[in-house]
């Protein structure tokens, strides 16, 4: 279920490789540049109104200022009829058209093409899981370049929202109800996504890697992620599976972080919220990825969701050897 | 002809003694406290509103600290969120939402139509009780009971039961709740005052704008705010019972709670800044001295915005998984809104043609509103177009966007109205020097400030992030120091108007020539505001104003030359 196995698993892409532009990042996806169009479009014509209304508020401000304080107006009428129509007809116009252009742009969100490709996005405090037309489950969102892709979304808890500004796109994730989200023709490169969604504590380390393939290295990686044992020892999947799943809570460099550090962790005694002390073996981290609220650690908060169902009974014993490496353990061995 | 008032106090020559005013007939913290004056309860709103500001200010001002660097600066993830809620929740709740009506509008209504007061004082001072009660009950609970959900108190993420201090959310929906009517009170005294005590020669058109505005807002509090009440109820109940309203694990459904939540908070931001477009166009009439121009629209556009308010709220749920038609539907709505906030633009500019320009501090604020309320305007056709909306959405896009049109309009229409009445509510001049450096100070601080938040959202900054990717660290850094500018510049116009309470020169009755009502009784009004009620002209109508320089002001001609100029 882990996957996307790039070296450098904890460092994310910057929103959009390669900007310079003022406003919005470079663009990597086919409807894009429509939405790119639309916000031009709006952009330039407010623009020419501000510059107006701020051009003829200062101009009269200069011709009519007041020299002598009680010095009478120039005046001028105080009502026309014609200019109120005119001014209410022409802004009327250009927003009708800045709506088709925004509704053109949306029809075209909401109706994915047939034979797009569906991929499944369950959202939770504070990750995302991506589950690919073969069953693997990744934490990274990985796409064949050129291919239409829609995301289901849903959520495990509250309301989250996936966000990929590159492809000018979010879709909230909805707990107890699918949304709909698609791509046309991705391009290839690293793109960051996000968390739009106010979700809590780990809100703003909600984000993820939007990697786009060559369709044949996507094949590869498919292959290769699904199975990720082929290649590896236990430890180094372990190591891939806490960059992914709990890196966002809990460090493995002794820092705190919403939970506590991996470090030193295996082996070593735990004090509970209950005022008991535990030694972290192997079946108490079992215990606490599976059923984290029933052995809360002293001084934090029983936040951390269940990984039932999510983590299959190996990749636990991975993680584990993991944390045996971490904790500087003697028997720590591959199995 | 503006007025016939025999009893003009502007008129008559200084008194010997100096006459009671309504701060000096009683005294004593009970005179206060149990007061039905309508001018009294209004200064007690605006120094309720003025704290409430400085507080959730403090809490602006923690927020951009922390947001100087990625990642921890000053405080944890949690206390940040908690930050922003309370900064969002006090702004909203207890200082714009009631600012102009509650304290400025209490104050001048009922003397812009000649009336004692308003029609029921005693219900008006029940209102000024509920939003001290409802302003504690939600102070002290976000506080305490730490909530961090936002102001928009969104399920299930709110009524998630491991927030157990104090209940989570309860009491402070509670506050929400007892606020709204306070809001309500206010809107239904408002609406009948403007029906029933209208003096002798105020047809509806000849009502001064500000109560056009103030009429069309407490249209909005009657009719939107009992569903906020019915909301946060159903939230309250959904938390303590469990009901299987909103939360899906229970039967429930979140996009229920936000058309409820969305159906009173976007006619909210007509509450917010349709009395602040009042406020401006009298600034804008009497600062350039001359008669308003399309009354009849800009009247007709309030009341098409209150109208039309109650149509959009849809357009804050375009990504939230709402049917798309209806989606389609809230975005066409959505621009109808636009026509008529233009339409008062275009008829500022017009009233400015040909006017004695007076650059005042109070006409200052009218001409920076123009300015941050156009760009404020004009960046929501952004976020009502579907396509762009997709993706700027819960961005800072946003959050520069309505901190343009709540914070550069409706708080800036407030800073303007209160340097416009100050004199008339404390008989007291500021220092015009200080006034104008202090909007210098503002108006840059706060475009240094919500201007780069429009960048950083157009390149996918999301809202509420408390850690941010590093490459948008220099935009926010500009945005922190922006925000200490506007700081500094508070600072000073609290400092210089309460140095003018004590040392300010004495106020004439009309210092700036403005020919409602209010302006023809002394400065501070008599408890009574007039002996004998005045005969009302047009509001708009200043040729037979002049200037006085030994008193200061504009006295009403006394000789029978005539000289329509306007």
């Amino acid at each position: 279920m882990i996957g996307g196995l790039l070296a450098q698993a904890t460092t994310l892409p910057s929103v959009a490789p390669g900007g310079r532009s003022f406003w919005l990042p470079p663009r990597a996806e086919g409807a894009a540049a429509q939405a790119d169009a639309v916000f031009y479009f709006i952009y330039w014509v407010s623009l020419f109104f501000f510059i107006l209304i701020v051009a003829l508020m200062v101009y009269f401000v200069i011709r009519y200022r007041r020299r002598v304080e009680g010095e009478r107006p120039v005046g001028g009428a105080a009502h026309n009829t014609r200019l109120e129509i005119t001014w209410s007809i022409i802004p009327l116009i250009l927003v009708v058209i800045m709506f088709y252009l925004g509704f053109r742009g949306y029809m075209d969100l909401v109706n994915p093409p047939a034979g797009a490709m569906d991929i499944h996005v369950l959202a939770q405090k504070w990750s995302w899981n991506f589950t690919y037309p073969n069953g693997h489950d990744d934490p990274e969102l990985h796409l064949p370049a050129g291919r239409d892709v829609r995301l289901v979304l849903t959520s495990n808890d509250v309301v989250h929202s996936f966000y990929v500004p590159a492809f000018r796109k979010k879709c909230d994730a909805v707990p107890g109800r699918y949304t709909y989200l698609w791509f046309r023709e991705p391009q290839p490169g690293e793109y960051l996504a996000l968390c739009a969604e106010y979700c809590g504590t780990g809100h703003s380390d909600m984000l993820t890697r939007v990697v786009v393939h060559d369709p044949a290295d996507f094949e590869k990686w498919l292959a290769q992620a699904s199975d990720p044992f082929r290649t590896r020892s236990y430890a180094e999947v372990g190591r891939l599976l806490v960059a992914r799943k709990c890196a966002s809570c809990h460090s493995v460099d002794g820092r705190a972080g919403v939970g506590p550090t991996f470090k030193r962790l295996y082996g070593h005694p735990v004090r509970l919220q209950d005022g008991t002390t535990v030694t972290a073996d192997e079946n108490y981290i079992r215990d606490s990825i599976l059923y984290p609220a029933r052995q809360v650690v002293a001084g934090y908060s029983p936040v951390m969701p269940t990984f039932r169902g999510q983590l299959k009974d190996r990749e636990i014993t991975a993680l584990i050897e993991y944390l045996k490496e971490l904790a500087g353990h003697p028997d720590q061995q591959e199995p | 002809m503006t007025t016939i008032n025999p009893a003009l106090p502007a008129d008559q020559p200084p008194a010997a003694s100096v006459p009671l005013n309504y701060l000096t007939e009683r005294r004593g913290w009970l005179s206060w406290l149990v007061t039905i004056d309508h001018k009294r309860i209004g200064v007690m709103y605006l120094v309720s509103i003025l704290t409430a500001f400085l507080l959730g200010g403090i809490f602006a001002i923690l927020v951009r600290t922390e947001l100087l660097g990625p990642s921890k600066t000053i405080v944890t993830a949690d206390t940040y969120n908690q930050f922003f809620t309370l900064h969002g929740a006090i702004m909203i709740f207890l200082v714009i939402i009631p600012s102009i009506p509650a304290a400025l509008g209490n104050f001048v209504l009922p003397i812009m139509l000649g009336a004692k007061d308003l029609a029921f004082p005693r219900l008006n001072l029940l209102s000024y009780y509920l939003y001290v009660l409802g302003a504690v009950l939600a102070v002290v609970s976000i506080v305490m009971g730490s909530v961090d959900t936002g102001w928009t108190f969104y399920p299930p993420y709110a009524i998630d039961p491991t927030h157990a201090r104090f209940g989570g959310v309860i009491p402070v929906l509670l506050g929400v709740f007892v606020l709204g009517f306070s809001s309500i009170f206010t809107g239904l005294n408002f609406i009948v005052t403007i029906h029933k005590l209208r003096p002798p020669g105020m047809g509806w058109f000849r009502l001064p704008l500000f109560l056009w505005s103030l009429y069309a807002t407490s249209i909005i509090q009657v009719l939107a705010t009992p569903v906020l009440g019915v909301t946060v109820l159903l939230l309250i109940l959904e938390r303590a019972l469990r009901f299987g309203i909103f939360h899906p694990g229970l039967g429930g459904d979140p996009l229920l709670y936000q058309h409820f939540f969305w159906f009173y908070s976007h006619p909210a931001v007509y509450i917010m800044i349709l009395p602040a477009m009042g406020v401006i166009s009298e600034l804008i009439s009497v600062f350039s001295r001359k008669h308003i121009f399309g009354y009849h629209f800009i009247a007709f556009s309030s009341i098409a915005i209150a109208v039309f308010g109650f149509f959009v709220w849809g357009h804050h749920m375009f990504v939230s998984g709402q049917s798309p038609l209806v989606t389609v539907l809230f975005s066409l709505l959505t621009y109808s809104v636009s026509i008529p906030s233009a339409v008062k633009v275009f008829n500022w500019l017009a009233t400015l043609r040909g006017g004695s320009i007076s650059l005042k501090t109070p006409m200052l604020y009218a001409l920076g509103f123009i300015f941050m309320f156009g760009i404020g305007g004009l960046t929501g056709l952004f976020l009502g177009a579907l396509a762009t909306d997709v993706h700027l959405h819960d961005t800072y896009f946003v959050v520069a966007h309505f901190h343009y049109v709540m914070m550069g309009g409706a708080l800036i229409a407030l800073l303007g109205g209160l340097h416009y009445w100050w004199p008339k509510i404390t008989g007291r001049m500021y220092s015009e020097t200080w006034g104008r450096l202090a909007f210098v100070l503002i108006f840059v601080g706060f475009n240094v400030t919500f201007f780069p938040q429009f960048i950083m959202g157009s390149h996918g900054m999301p809202r509420r992030y408390f850690n941010y990717p590093p490459e948008f660290a220099s935009l926010h850094q500009l945005s922190t120091l922006g925000s200490y500018v506007m700081g500094i510049g508070f600072v000073l116009v609290a400092g210089y108007l309460l140095h003018a309470l004590f040392r300010g020169r004495i106020a004439p009755a009309n210092p700036w020539g403005g020919a409602t009502l209010e302006w023809q009784c002394a400065s501070p009004p008599p408890t009574e505001n007039f002996a004998t009620p005045p005969v009302a002209g047009d509001p708009y109508d200043f040729s037979d104003l002049e200037y006085d320089p030994a008193v200061g002001g504009y006295v009403v001609r006394t000789s029978g030359a005539a000289g329509a100029n306007t």
